[in-house]
């Protein structure tokens, strides 16, 4: 696996110096906790404006007292026409709470990195209009991810997932010339368009009630992935052979349930589950075993 | 402490094609980035990627456009490496799977763009930075490169010999998001910088978040000087509540621009009587801007862009991207109605000075992409230039930095007898020097490499901790919106001296302010109020650097335009504007611009289109 968040080794740094900055943070926390109320009564001004949107935002942090038991905390911001819940948040944590943790970067729905649960659905928070939701907002991380703080998850678990199915290509044949095109068909290239829209932002794995059990099991992202691939007439026989053997293994295709979660939420619009389905038909067409 | 043969600093298309380039040539790779390599802003790129590919197309026919574009202050030399190696790094990407659109013989289709001659831009949909960028990341994988993402680079090891030429880079210093540790990676052979855009110096940009020109602002600050900084690039087709993008891809198909009285200005009012909506970005920005100041734009905002009548079949089929982004962020059915589109802060032209292998004048440092400047854009680049940059600049610096075979490079780096000092007639005292914060110094006293890094982490460990120590003060977001402000205010797409140096004064505001800045959030668990009050500073340093080049450029050339000198003046500003950090204080000089090439040089023309 290339993606590792590696552990540094510890420090050695002397106990005094230690107790001084545990101090310092000490001291700090304290200040937080001051902040925090101040925070709170002029929320309390805000939440008098009924022209302000209410989010309800999950909150946590391991380390800060008061937050490590999760809460929700309201914000109420002003909207403007077009505001999306990314930049709620935003304002939210602009103008209220310096501390407020969420990952965002790109704004317009290409980074994949704000997904999140809205009103009780995987969205990415900066294609999300405010307008189309019913108040209070509720912005929670993606369930059935870690949290780490606030709106943030671990990804780990499905970085490994998309890494499972060795996502890249693999051809049979490329051509001898440096400046020679391997061509690909018009029609193939439509056919496998959708599945290489993927950024990555996990809505459809944390949507899916079996990847929810079964802590193995590939998951659409994965097995989309892996569908780009496989049904890319470059890659040849051989290697479409292999995938195919990668996706039926034990936790594959064959625990997909067509519940359709995954296609509801993806925000890319990938017809998941037909991807999955078309995958077994391909594995069983290929006498694969069954699972 | 980690240690790798070359540490490359940023996942986007340049970090990855440099990495795959560094490995195959025989290094020990790590990539440290401060996003997860597929979240980078590469993943943005809508239109294209040009590549003289096909008959009747030659690279000395792109090294031309190019050359004319940027109003003749790209170096030739790095100009003719761009292209003539991207068509071959075109087709290595096509190798690796790359989801091109493709003609019926199942080739890579090609398309129009701004300111080419041949229709050369290859493209993927309207997506072709997401499908290089995963194409990219894909092959860093599949080679088991290792990735440390969402670690924040902080800083440099540098040594600290006085001039700049003398000094060493042995390493950087990262501090790991998730868990707030600060640690350091050595770097026996190179360093390559390559951390993307510096959009959000302003406040209407297409840039991600992310794009705070930290490179640009750690080398500055280590002695690199900053190139052409006062050439940045407005995209005259943004959407106009967010800066979201609309691609060049699709005046290339054939979408044109009607202001409210719904005339065709480009050619009615005659800003391109040739090239119309295809002229380069700077004069179709400009047009825009002209019409809405002379009350002939949409509620005195923007102009439309209209694809309407090129049929549902040929948007889905090349734009399809464009009618999602219309419609998520603008509410707007490309299909029925034209678009909203004003310019905005798109690119910069400028960065880290390089040679045409990446190589910054400190030793062992490189830099890539859109945060260096081996002068291939210069004062103005071309639509779909900026990718094949990424690759083709990536190979030849990862390459470089591993030890492998290279040719001496043409375009030379750091201060030399050809360089001459400039000044600048500024209303504020530039350069009150930075005392206690993060100066460029790597390392005092140390001697050796391992010093110079342990010394550098100390600094950094010191830095996070004061940081987070200070219970009040300001806060980054206030600041940071005071720059932007006042960049978009001040220093845009039409510039006047005295906005100028209103500019200056609000930057050294802030810088002010910034002595006072703390970080609310206490946690050393994913904080984000750290990492963007560190951001913060840097876009500082950007801003004054880009206001200082525009204020001392008195002249009108791609896309800084000055009122008060509105022609190009050839005699006097065929040089680069180079700033350099010295002992605290930010010095300006220039240096002068390479037209010759391999077998021609590029003598400046009249840029008309
Ligand atoms: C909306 C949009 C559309 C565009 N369309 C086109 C097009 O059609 N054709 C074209 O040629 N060009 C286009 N461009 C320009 C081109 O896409 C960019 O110039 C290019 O992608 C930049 O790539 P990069 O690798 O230099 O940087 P990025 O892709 O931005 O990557 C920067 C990397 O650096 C990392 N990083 C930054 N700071 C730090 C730090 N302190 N520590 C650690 N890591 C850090 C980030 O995590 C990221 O991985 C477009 C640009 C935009 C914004
Ligand atoms: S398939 Fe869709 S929902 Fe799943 S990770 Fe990719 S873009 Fe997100
Ligand atoms: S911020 Fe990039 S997908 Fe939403």
């Amino acid at each position: 696996m290339s993606t590792q968040r590696q552990q540094p080794e510890t420090e050695t740094e002397s106990t005094e110096t230690e107790t001084a900055q545990d101090r310092r943070l000490e001291k700090k926390r304290q200040r937080a906790a001051e902040r925090e109320r101040a925070r709170v009564e002029a929320e309390e001004r805000a939440a008098a404006d009924a022209e302000r949107y209410h989010l309800k935002v999950f909150r946590y942090d391991p380390e800060v007292e008061g937050k490590q038991e999760p809460r929700f905390d309201d914000f109420h911001v002003p909207y403007e026409p077009g505001m999306t819940v990314l930049d709620a948040l935003i304002y939210a944590r602009d103008q209220f709470d310096a501390s407020l943790t969420f990952r965002h970067s790109c704004r317009q729905a290409i980074c994949g990195s704000d997904a999140l649960f809205v009103n009780g659905s995987q969205r990415l928070g900066c294609q999300t209009q405010l307008s189309d939701l019913d108040q209070p907002v509720r912005i929670e991380p993606l369930p059935h991810s870690e949290v780490v703080k606030d709106l943030v998850v671990d990804m780990e678990h499905f970085y490994d997932q998309m890494e499972a199915v060795e996502p890249y290509f693999q051809t049979e044949n490329r051509p001898e010339g440096e400046l020679e095109e391997q061509r690909q068909s018009r029609e193939n290239r439509e056919k496998i368009k959708k599945s290489t829209r993927c950024i990555w932002c996990g809505a459809c794995m944390s949507s899916c009630n079996i990847a929810a059990g079964d802590n193995e099991y590939l998951g659409p992202a994965a097995i989309n992935k892996a569908y780009r691939f496989a049904m890319d007439e470059r890659e040849g026989e051989n290697v479409k052979q292999r995938r195919l053997e990668i996706i039926e293994q034990e936790h594959g295709v064959w625990r997909c349930q067509t519940q359709f979660s995954c296609t509801e939420v993806c925000p890319k619009d990938i017809p998941l589950t037909e991807h999955i389905q078309e995958l077994k038909r391909e594995a069983v067409k290929s006498n694969l075993k069954f699972w | 402490m980690h240690e790798y043969d070359v540490i490359v600093v940023g996942a986007g298309g340049a970090g990855l094609r440099a990495a795959i380039a560094a490995q195959e040539a025989g290094a020990d790779v790590a990539m440290v980035t401060k996003l997860h390599p597929v979240r980078s802003h590469t993943g943005a790129a809508e239109g294209g990627i040009n590549a003289a590919l096909r008959e009747g197309d030659d690279w000395e026919l792109h090294a031309y456009d190019t050359m004319k574009g940027s109003d003749y202050l790209a170096d030739a030399p790095a100009a003719e490496a761009l292209t003539q190696e991207s068509p071959k790094e075109a087709i290595q990407l096509e190798h690796w799977g790359m989801a091109f659109s493709r003609e019926d013989d199942g080739t890579v289709s090609q398309r129009p763009f701004g300111g080419l001659s041949f229709p050369r831009t290859t493209y993927a949909g309207a997506e072709t930075g997401h499908h290089l960028l995963h194409t990219l990341y894909e092959q860093v994988v599949k080679r088991g490169i290792e990735v440390f993402d969402e670690w924040y680079v902080l800083n440099l090891a540098v040594s600290d010999e006085d001039d700049p030429a003398d000094r060493r880079c042995h390493g950087v210093v990262a501090y790991e998001t998730a868990t707030g540790n600060v640690d350091a990676f050595t770097a026996r052979d190179g360093v390559i910088l390559a951390t993307g855009g510096l959009g959000q110096v302003y406040d209407h940009t297409t840039n991600a978040v992310a794009n705070t020109g930290d490179g640009v602002a750690m080398a500055y600050r280590a002695g690199v000087p900053a190139e052409d900084m006062e050439m940045i690039q407005f995209h005259p087709t943004t959407l106009p509540s967010t800066g979201v993008l609309i691609s060049e891809g699709v005046r290339g198909e054939g979408g044109i621009l009607y202001n409210d009285d719904g005339e065709r200005f480009m050619f009615e009012n005659g800003y391109a009587n040739n090239d119309g909506e295809l002229a380069s970005r700077d004069v179709v920005s400009r047009a825009e801007l002209t019409e809405v100041n002379e009350g002939r734009g949409i509620e005195d905002e923007y102009v439309h862009l209209d694809m309407r009548h090129l049929g549902e079949e040929r948007i889905v089929d090349r734009l399809e991207n464009i009618l999602h982004l219309a419609e998520d962020f603008e509410g707007v059915d490309g299909l029925e109605e034209p678009m909203p589109v004003k310019p905005g802060q798109h690119y910069a032209m400028g960065g880290i000075e390089t040679d045409e292998y990446g190589q910054t004048c400190v030793d062992g440092l490189y830099a890539v992409g859109e945060c260096a400047c081996a002068s291939v854009h210069g004062a103005n680049r071309l639509g779909g230039n900026a990718l094949p940059e990424l690759t083709v600049f990536g190979k030849r610096a990862g390459t470089h930095a591993a030890g492998g075979d290279t040719e001496e490079p043409r375009v030379t780096v750091g201060w030399t007898d050809d360089s001459e000092d400039g000044d600048v007639d500024s209303p504020v005292t530039l350069g009150e020097p930075w005392t206690t914060e993060a100066v460029a110094d790597g390392g005092a006293a140390a001697k050796t490499g391992e010093a110079v890094v342990e010394r550098t982490l100390e600094r950094e460990r010191e830095r996070v901790e004061r940081l987070l120590e200070r219970d009040e003060g300001t806060q980054h977001a206030e600041i940071r919106a005071s720059v932007q402000h006042t960049m978009t205010k001040n220093v845009n797409v039409f510039r006047e001296e005295d906005a100028l140096k209103e500019a200056l004064v609000d930057i050294r505001a802030a810088r002010e302010r910034y002595r006072d800045v703390y970080v609310a959030d206490p946690s050393s668990t994913y904080n984000t109020d750290l990492i963007q009050t560190i951001e913060t500073r840097n876009l500082l340093d950007i801003a004054e650097v880009i206001t200082m080049g525009a204020l001392a450029r008195e002249e009108f050339r791609g896309a800084h335009w000055r009122k008060k000198h509105q022609e190009r003046k050839d005699d006097e500003w065929l040089k680069h504007t180079m700033v350099s950090w010295s002992d605290g204080a930010p010095e300006l000089w220039y240096k002068p611009v390479v037209l010759e090439g391999q077998n021609q040089t590029y003598e400046p023309k009249e840029r008309s289109y």
